[in-house]
């Protein structure tokens, strides 16, 4: 099939940045989304254009590399489906497809469509953890975990951290993404001790990376490839205001 | 935001209540509105429990207001650059003109002051004439002044029934069946608002008032 | 000895302890020398790559009080590429008392191997397997649980105890966070610096140890040398040296090769792993490939039509009696459920024949009609529905109604740096965890065992056998100016020069996939040694043309993923001669590397333990017509002794 991509092209960091619109001839169905865009950078290269830059890697919708806005939805418009495991029979003979990078001032674009995203290895930095030093750790048989707690505690911990979440809130903030770990620790009983620090400070690190604040809106959950469900948001404010008024 | 949308909300619940008053009849009203002045008395002096009201309803307002700027900004200034093609917003139209609605409200609520509070834009205008000037302002001829409270309250009433859930969210729901109730509550909550407010208006519209 | 290689001299594991096997470890490390609490902080490790051996490395090492650099290419360390993994974790905790123990994981390790592991190694990992279930469950990794709240098990790749620990299909995505919370902790202390989106490119020795690395910051181009007491590398596989493989785009194998071209050896390069179940290529665009649980082969049935013309037929055209159940066929007792390589070879050779399915002929089916017909379709989507969904994602056919095709691909590579029970590489201070060094897993690595070596070595391993390399430091600070490092440094300039300046007409990805053609043809699933010969000889005229007519659009100071690309496959291609050569030394099959001249008369894999029972470590020949010296690490089998499988 044949389509037309506009693509965000910016060279770096002080670049303005625009929309450019690039022809792609004879793309199999089969295709994903990215092996278009390698197929599209291989003619680049030998007409000595400069090649699209994009973030992949697995291409299994694993490690969450991957992070383009196609036709104004993150990861484009496949439900649960990442960028990368996006196929091109989706799409229509003469579709004209925008491609744009994740917006946010906390993803400054590097190159392209490809963005900072190191603003929610911060947030973790902050408190997205459990404190158990190597070789200090009890039986692991020692503390049951009800299935119930361990199955959504897996629910919330599959986020693979591609800031989708982010890229499609109105009003760019990451409560999705902090919410579902503050919600797969604090359900663990091993996550008790450290929960309301946890809460409390990796806010406070959202904050201080420029993340807007949540209004409910729900888009995040909407294009969230692993369908994070929106209620952890409530989970995590009930436990701020705890954590908050323990604090008095 | 949700806890001055909340106290809002109480408002408007108390005050549709007192609207509906006027299906009693004027005298009814008229001595509802009188009452209004009088409550606290004689712990406090006449007229002082509604000011304490106001001034509590103002400090709510604004500090809805400025919660809600400061989110705005918030959101402006983690999205410097827009989309070329604008994400198109899966949400519900209710959150996704929550800001917008805010405005159209707060203008509404300053002419509603103006209008039936001091009086000074109604056509009646007559302080203690409460059921008069309400007759008055929604009379046939002034279609338009019931066409902008009619669009007025289906703001509110969109306004609340994303603002609710969202405040229910905020103050830590947080399991799939409660987010279903909490739906379900806002929208009812927001339709009965938007219904008791309405009747009013229409009734006189109809002659049921007047 | 050959026209390929020259013998050197036969090398032994001198850090490993003697005396009972279920003693070594505990000896190993009571002899450790200790560094001083107060020490540590003045010594610096590099910890190249954050999956799961570098990222349990880094955080365990900068909790004890080391000073760690860490690096990755990716953006974040979160996204190494352990965090694919699907199927689980095994440990000898026998909490199912059925029968498993510590010996019996390293019985199964060593026999899964095919024999080409050292005992002192698996022993040691079989060991450490219960502390790491311990060390995760305490981080908060959401294992699966049963309904008392205890961790739930599963049998996996046929063993016939349930030691796999799992969370769903993402146990390496939850094993991956845990370790990298555990680093991120370490970084919000200033413990760990971290530097993502830097590639290393150069290892610097010094009077003999390696000391720093020259790493390049892959969004500026900048070229920086980085120095240290010690380097570890933790830079996974190199099963990218194939194109197509279920590795990440990114994979490569340059930090290893790099430090192989400075001395170290490599060790086994030509064992790879082959996963039978794969979602075949669907074109020339194909760019990676990925992999499905082979527990599907569990209830699939494996066919392809009995006629080569029947091939491009829909399946449902084809009649039962025109179909061949070839595993069933072939191996009655044993069926679809043979092992990976057998099931793989046995699915090449169909295709071999023209019998393949799919676009190209490169395909069989896995059909799942009597399954959904004797259990129903409801019990066939309770237990294989998100796989079902990803296959259908992929393809656009839906399983439930035309049956799935499937085909092998590279998965992992047991070889690696050649490391001693210390996991020291010939090159003091360098040390090599997880699937960069060839350790344990011999010549085929058992489903489910990758990850726990990973965190083995990272958590457990490494910050004892570390220390007792550092308790001699700090060693004299290295000045920036030095000669080795203003040569390192030098050497990594001109590569990157030379690379921009060829401006040919040939674009990097073509290269690549060409040498994936000629490693996957040759140096695959069966390898011969006119293969191999003719092999070597198409690698070195490609490199050749690499080296002639690549094309690297724009500049060395900016971000250039073709750059990069190029880098890496500059180095798969020397990787994939030496591969070459290792497997055309190695005359007999065993594990992951099958010699068709080396079969029994029903066409199993024949090993030769009198002749090839030997680790091949290659040390790196410099010249352009030089010849890499194998030297010959022998193996000994005190606990299990070597037999010969069956299947059939």
């Amino acid at each position: 099939m044949d389509i037309q991509v506009r693509v965000w092209r910016q060279e770096g960091p002080s670049d303005g940045g625009r929309m450019v619109t690039y022809d792609v001839k004879d793309i199999s169905p089969d295709a994903s989304f990215l092996e278009m865009l390698d197929v599209l950078n291989e003619k680049l290269i030998l007409d000595g254009d400069d090649p699209i830059a994009f973030d992949h890697d697995c291409r299994e919708g694993i490690c969450g590399a991957c992070s383009m806005v196609i036709d104004g939805v993150a990861h484009g418009p496949e439900k649960a489906t990442t960028a990368c495991q996006l196929h091109m029979r989706h799409f229509k003979q003469g579709d004209t497809i925008d491609v744009e990078p994740w917006r946010a001032a906390a993803f400054p674009v590097i190159k392209d469509l490809v963005v900072n995203r190191g603003a929610l290895d911060k947030i973790v930095a902050a408190g997205g953890y459990i404190t158990a030093p190597t070789g200090a750790a009890p039986e692991a048989h020692a503390t049951p975990v009800p299935k119930k707690d361990a199955d959504l505690a897996f629910e919330a911990a599959t986020c693979i951290g591609c800031g989708a979440c982010v890229a499609a809130c109105p009003n760019g903030s990451a409560m999705l993404f902090t919410a579902a770990k503050v919600a797969h620790l604090g359900l663990m009983p091993q996550g008790q001790p450290e929960r309301d620090t946890r809460v409390i400070d990796m806010l406070q690190a959202q904050d201080d990376a420029g993340f807007g604040g949540c209004t409910n809106m729900g888009e995040c959950s909407q294009v969230c490839p692993k369908g994070i469900p929106l209620h952890l948001i409530g989970r995590l404010n009930s436990d701020y205001r705890k954590a908050v008024r323990k604090s008095f | 935001m949700a806890v001055t949308g909340l106290l809002l909300v109480g408002f408007l619940y108390a005050h549709m209540i007192g609207n509906l008053k006027i299906f009693f009849g004027a005298e009814t009203f008229d001595h509802y509105a009188h009452w209004l002045r009088t409550i606290g008395t004689p712990l406090l002096p006449e007229a002082w429990y509604l000011w304490i009201q106001r001034a509590v309803l103002t400090v709510a307002v604004l500090g809805h207001i400025v919660a809600a700027t400061i989110l705005a900004r918030r959101a402006r200034q983690a999205r410097p650059v827009k989309y070329a093609h604008r994400p198109k917003v899966q949400g519900s139209y209710a959150a996704r003109t929550m800001r917008w609605g805010g405005v159209i409200i707060l203008l509404f609520v300053i002419y509603h002051i103006l209008d039936l509070t001091t009086g000074t834009l109604n056509p009646n205008g007559v302080a203690g004439e409460a059921y008069a000037n309400v007759a008055a302002d929604f009379a046939p001829s002034r279609w338009y002044v019931t066409l902008f409270y009619t669009l007025s309250i289906v703001a509110v009433g969109f306004h609340l029934r994303h603002g609710l859930w969202s405040a229910v969210r905020t103050f830590g729901q947080q399991s799939p069946r409660g987010e279903l109730y909490a739906r379900a509550t806002a929208l009812v909550l927001s339709l009965v608002l938007v219904v008791g407010y309405l009747s009013v208006p229409f009734a006189v519209l109809v002659g049921l008032v007047d | 000895m050959g026209d390929f290689w020259n013998d050197g001299d036969a090398i032994v594991d001198t850090a490993a302890p003697e005396g009972p096997i279920e003693t070594r470890w505990d000896r190993r490390k009571f002899n450790a020398k200790l560094v001083n609490p107060a020490n540590r902080r003045k010594l610096t490790v590099i910890v190249v790559g954050t999956g799961l051996a570098g990222g349990s490395a880094a955080a365990t090492l900068a909790e004890a009080g080391y000073h760690v650099k860490s690096y990755c290419y990716q953006d974040s360390p979160r996204r190494a590429h352990s965090i694919a993994a699907q199927g689980g974790i095994n440990a000898a905790k026998n909490y199912r008392n059925d029968g498993d123990s510590i010996y019996r994981l390293f019985y199964d390790t060593v026999k899964g191997g095919d024999f080409r592991a050292r005992e002192s190694n698996v022993y040691r990992l079989a060991t450490v397997s219960v502390n790491i279930i311990d060390q995760c469950v305490a981080q908060g990794v959401p294992f699966a649980r049963e309904y008392g709240g205890l961790l739930d098990n599963r049998s996996f790749g046929g063993t016939q105890v349930s030691r796999t620990f799992y969370a769903r299909g993402q146990t390496g995505q939850q094993l991956l966070l845990g370790a990298y919370q555990a680093m991120e902790r370490q970084i919000g202390l200033g413990n760990i610096e971290m530097n993502s989106r830097h590639e290393m490119l150069e290892l610097i020795i010094v009077d003999g140890k390696a000391r720093g690395i020259v790493v390049r910051d892959m969004i500026t181009g900048e070229i920086a040398t980085e120095m240290a007491d010690a380097v570890v590398l933790a830079s996974g596989g190199y099963g990218n040296v194939f194109f197509l493989s279920t590795n990440a785009k990114g994979c490569n194998v340059t930090a290893t090769w790099r430090a192989h071209r400075k001395g170290a050896l490599f060790a086994n390069p030509c064992y790879t792993q082959i996963h039978p179940t794969c979602i075949p290529e669907s074109g020339t665009h194909q760019s990676k490939l990925t992999l499905m649980s082979e527990s599907l082969r569990n209830d699939g049935r494996v066919w392809v039509p009995k006629r080569a013309e029947d091939g491009q037929k829909p399946a449902s055209q084809i009649a039962e009696e025109d179909r061949d159940y070839y595993l069933e066929r072939i191996y009655p007792s044993f069926g679809n459920l043979v092992p990976r390589d057998i099931a793989s070879r046995a699915a090449k050779n169909v295709c071999d024949e023209g019998r393949g399915v799919g676009p190209g002929g490169l395909g069989v089916y896995l059909d799942f009609a009597d399954a959904i017909k004797r259990l129903g379709k409801k019990a066939v989507e309770a237990k294989y529905g998100n796989l079902f969904e990803m296959y259908q994602r992929i393809t656009g056919e839906d399983p439930y109604e035309t049956p799935m095709r499937i085909y092998p691909a590279v998965h992992y590579t047991m070889g690696g740096l050649w490391v001693d029970y210390d996991l020291q590489s010939t090159i003091p201070g360098l040390f090599v965890v997880g699937e960069a060094n060839f350790s344990d897993h011999g010549a085929n690595r058992l489903g489910a065992s990758a990850l726990m070596q990973g965190l083995g070595d990272g958590y457990f391993v490494l910050p004892t056998t570390l220390g007792n390399y550092l308790a001699a430091g700090p060693f004299e600070k290295v000045a920036e100016d030095h000669e080795a490092v203003v040569a390192a440094r030098a050497e990594v300039e001109s590569r990157i020069k030379r690379l921009l300046e060829i401006d040919g007409d040939r674009t990097v990805d073509s290269f690549h996939r060409e040498l994936g053609h000629i490693m996957w043809e040759y140096c695959g699933m069966e390898r011969t040694e006119e293969g191999l010969t003719k092999a070597i000889g198409l690698i070195r005229s490609l490199r050749e043309e690499f080296w002639q007519r690549v094309k690297v659009p724009g500049t060395g100071e900016q971000l250039n993923q073709n750059l990069e690309k190029a880098g890496r496959v500059a180095d798969f291609f020397e990787l994939g001669e030496l591969m070459c050569i290792d497997a055309l030394h190695r005359r007999e099959s065993c594990g992951g590397h099958f010699r068709g001249e080396s079969q029994t008369a029903d066409g199993e894999a024949l090993r030769h333990d009198d002749e090839f029972s030997y680790v091949a470590a290659w040390e790196y020949a410099t010249g352009e017509s030089a010849k890499p010296t194998l030297h010959k690490e022998q193996l000994e089998f005190e606990y299990v002794h070597p037999s010969t499988r069956s299947y059939k």
